[in-house]
């Protein structure tokens, strides 16, 4: 599981930071989402993985805390889901206004010469 | 009496963000309205701040005072807000400087589009919330605030610049944040707290592999404040941004690069201040490369730029380098002068910022561009708000060129204003080394900071002569600008500000001494946070 982890956050990061380098917006924005994929799987990561361990105690008894997953990676998670996703709505308007303003998608705004 | 002052704290964040959330459902039209509620919202803000700072500066280090419990669970495990000298400081320039750009916005500006003022309380609640939070990812999400609210208001005025110069700024940002997200995770993921006083007691006791681990992350996340900062590799995105946007934004972004200062300082200092053990001193020498280049690449910017806008970009570009370089160095005694540096640049750039638009006014140029948003947004309100707004005051000319004169002699840190004063403060705290021969105990490094910071206040005054003689000496083709009373003022209370700091030199300098001292010890810092009592109860 691991490995299917790690192997996942790296082709998500890779084929993120490959497409943040393109010079079409919309490449940008998907390479943007595909990056923050990649860092809330990696934040869910640092909690360490467990199968079949709830991040929530248990109302009957706290019993072993070994028995629980750490919870605060997943409230991290949440928090970054939020605010990853709300940053890429804006940033998707920018693009937009930048599109109606100059008529292309390059990012500067410009079609380049050897393009 | 205690448990009063004890809340005032939480004062700076909550007043803008509830004043910015209530402003968004009054009619645009009403725009007056909305800046005067703003500018008492950010009153309020300023006075709660100066009323900290002294709190800070007389009672600061008891644990009684200075530590609010957000949910009233004791720190390492619920989010604490934590006051001390430095965060104080920080409030009441934020403040200030905030207050001048509102009052400067409603001459005209904050008529170029819409939700100006609040996205100016949502700024500044975010920028507060950054300065006081003592958590790594509340400082995240503070931040996250913060840079929404800047997107907005770069964006404000819209027209091509501006949305092509918002475009890179945001992307750069979020990329930023992803690297952010990435170091406090994996600083979590081996020490298992967020609490930045509680990390800084944890960090001594981490075996090798793990303490790599995190210095590892401390790198990523350091990278996050850098690109903020303005470091040289990372800054390109900063000259075109600050100069595309709109007047009274630009002079509020100035303190938005010292955020990442600020939160360099303190990371630096509080997790690998001297007690960090083998992890002390981490990234120095990277602070120093960085800073030193990105004061070269700043002076080369200033001397090459041709618009004012530009101009004070790299400014502020020289401001953050020399500021890292300084953090960098790691000389106890120039800590003190740094900080004052700090103050004393941001509080002439923004000035600097707010006096370009006024001067560019009476040319073709600086025109054209206010035309193109007037007409992007409809000047449909002009007439009758220009009558509404007061007096165009007389001999507008020679209080710019004076506002102009003073903006660089503080900017080049020529006597006797405060630049020379911070300047000479940073490099007496270098050379201030007790029973050591300095041909000796001074490094390279050292000696190229010293010869750096000389030469970027020279660049600084060459341009400034240069820009300023092409301005105020030439004979005026277009007409005299037509400055509001409300305009000036601004300006001028930054810039007396500044002359109060170099005046009030002694007492100021006592407080940034106090505030390096607490930076340097900060194991009593996390003994403070940590041992803070619960209000009410056990």
């Amino acid at each position: 599981m691991e490995l299917i982890l790690s192997a996942g956050i790296g082709a998500l990061t890779a084929s993120g930071v490959y497409l943040l380098l393109r010079p079409r917006t919309y490449q940008v924005i998907i390479g943007l989402s595909l990056l923050s994929y990649a860092v809330n799987l990696f934040i869910f990561g640092m909690g360490r993985l467990r199968v079949n361990a709830p991040p929530v105690l248990d109302p009957g008894g706290v019993g072993d805390l070994a028995q629980y997953t750490d919870p605060v990676t997943q409230a991290l998670v949440l928090t970054a889901i939020v605010i990853g996703f709300a940053m890429t709505a804006l940033f998707l308007v920018v693009l937009l206004a930048s599109r109606g303003f100059t008529g292309t998608d390059h990012v500067d705004g410009r079609e380049q010469r050897h393009d | 009496m205690i448990d009063w002052l004890h809340h005032l704290l939480i004062i700076p964040i909550l007043l803008p963000l509830a004043v910015g959330a209530a402003l968004i459902p009054i009619d645009e039209r009403n725009r007056m309205l909305k800046g005067v509620f703003g500018f008492g919202s950010t009153l309020i803000v300023f006075v709660v701040a100066t009323i900290l700072m002294h709190v800070a500066a007389n009672a600061g280090n008891l644990p009684e005072t200075g530590i609010y419990q957000l949910g009233n669970w004791p720190a390492p495990f619920g989010i604490v807000l934590v006051l001390d000298r430095l965060s104080a400081l920080m409030l009441c320039l934020t403040a200030g400087l905030a207050l001048a750009a509102q009052v400067y916005s409603m001459a005209r500006w904050h008529t170029a589009g819409h939700h100006f003022h609040s996205l100016f309380q949502l700024l500044i609640a975010g920028l507060n919330g950054a300065f006081l939070t003592g958590d790594i990812f509340n400082l995240f999400v503070f931040f996250e605030m913060m840079l929404a609210a800047s997107y907005g208001l770069l964006l404000h005025g819209s027209g091509p610049v501006r949305v092509k110069a918002g475009l890179h700024y945001i992307a750069i940002n979020l990329a930023a944040s992803s690297l952010f997200l990435i170091g406090v995770s994996l600083i979590y993921g081996v020490t298992g707290t967020l609490n930045m006083a509680d990390l800084a007691t944890k960090l001594a006791t981490l075996t090798p592999e793990n303490r790599q681990l995190v210095e590892t992350g401390a790198a990523i996340l350091g990278i996050a404040f850098l690109v903020k900062a303005g470091m040289w590799p990372l800054s390109f995105w900063l000259p075109p941004a600050y100069a595309a946007a709109t007047p009274p934004v630009a002079a509020v972004f100035a303190i938005l690069t010292k955020v990442g200062i600020y939160v360099i300082v303190r990371l630096h200092f509080l997790i690998f201040g001297a007690a960090a053990g083998p992890s002390a001193g981490f990234g120095q020498e990277w602070l120093v490369a960085g800073g030193m280049l990105t004061i070269a690449f700043g002076a080369i910017g200033v001397l090459a730029s041709q618009a004012m806008g530009r101009l004070a970009g790299y400014s502020v570009l020289v401001s953050s380098g020399t500021l890292l370089a300084a953090i960098g160095l790691g000389h106890a005694g120039m800590l003190a002068g740094a900080l004052f540096y700090l103050v004393s640049s941001t509080l002439t750039i923004s000035a600097f910022f707010l006096l370009i638009e006024l001067v560019d006014r009476g040319r073709d140029a600086g025109a054209d561009v206010l035309a193109v948003t007037m007409e992007a947004y409809g000047d449909f309100d002009e007439d009758e708000e220009e009558e509404e707004i007061g007096v165009a005051i007389p001999g507008t000319m020679a209080v710019l060129g004076l506002c102009f004169c003073l903006c660089a002699v503080l900017l080049s840190g020529l006597p006797p204003l405060s630049g020379f004063v911070a300047k000479f403060a940073i490099l007496r705290g270098l050379f201030d080394m007790p029973g050591a021969d300095l041909t000796t105990a001074m490094s390279a490094a050292d000696w190229t900071y010293v010869v750096l910071l000389i030469l970027s206040g020279l660049a600084a005054m060459i341009a400034m002569n240069r820009i300023g003689i092409r301005t105020f000496w030439a004979s005026i083709e277009g007409t005299v600008p037509r400055v509001f009373v409300i305009e000036i003022t601004p300006v001028l209370v930054l810039l007396a500000a500044c002359v109060f700091l170099s005046l009030q030199a002694g007492p100021a300098m006592r407080y940034m001494q106090a505030t390096a001292d607490d930076l340097l010890n900060p194991l009593s810092q996390s003994e403070r946070v940590l041992s803070a009592p619960r209000a009410g109860g056990q």
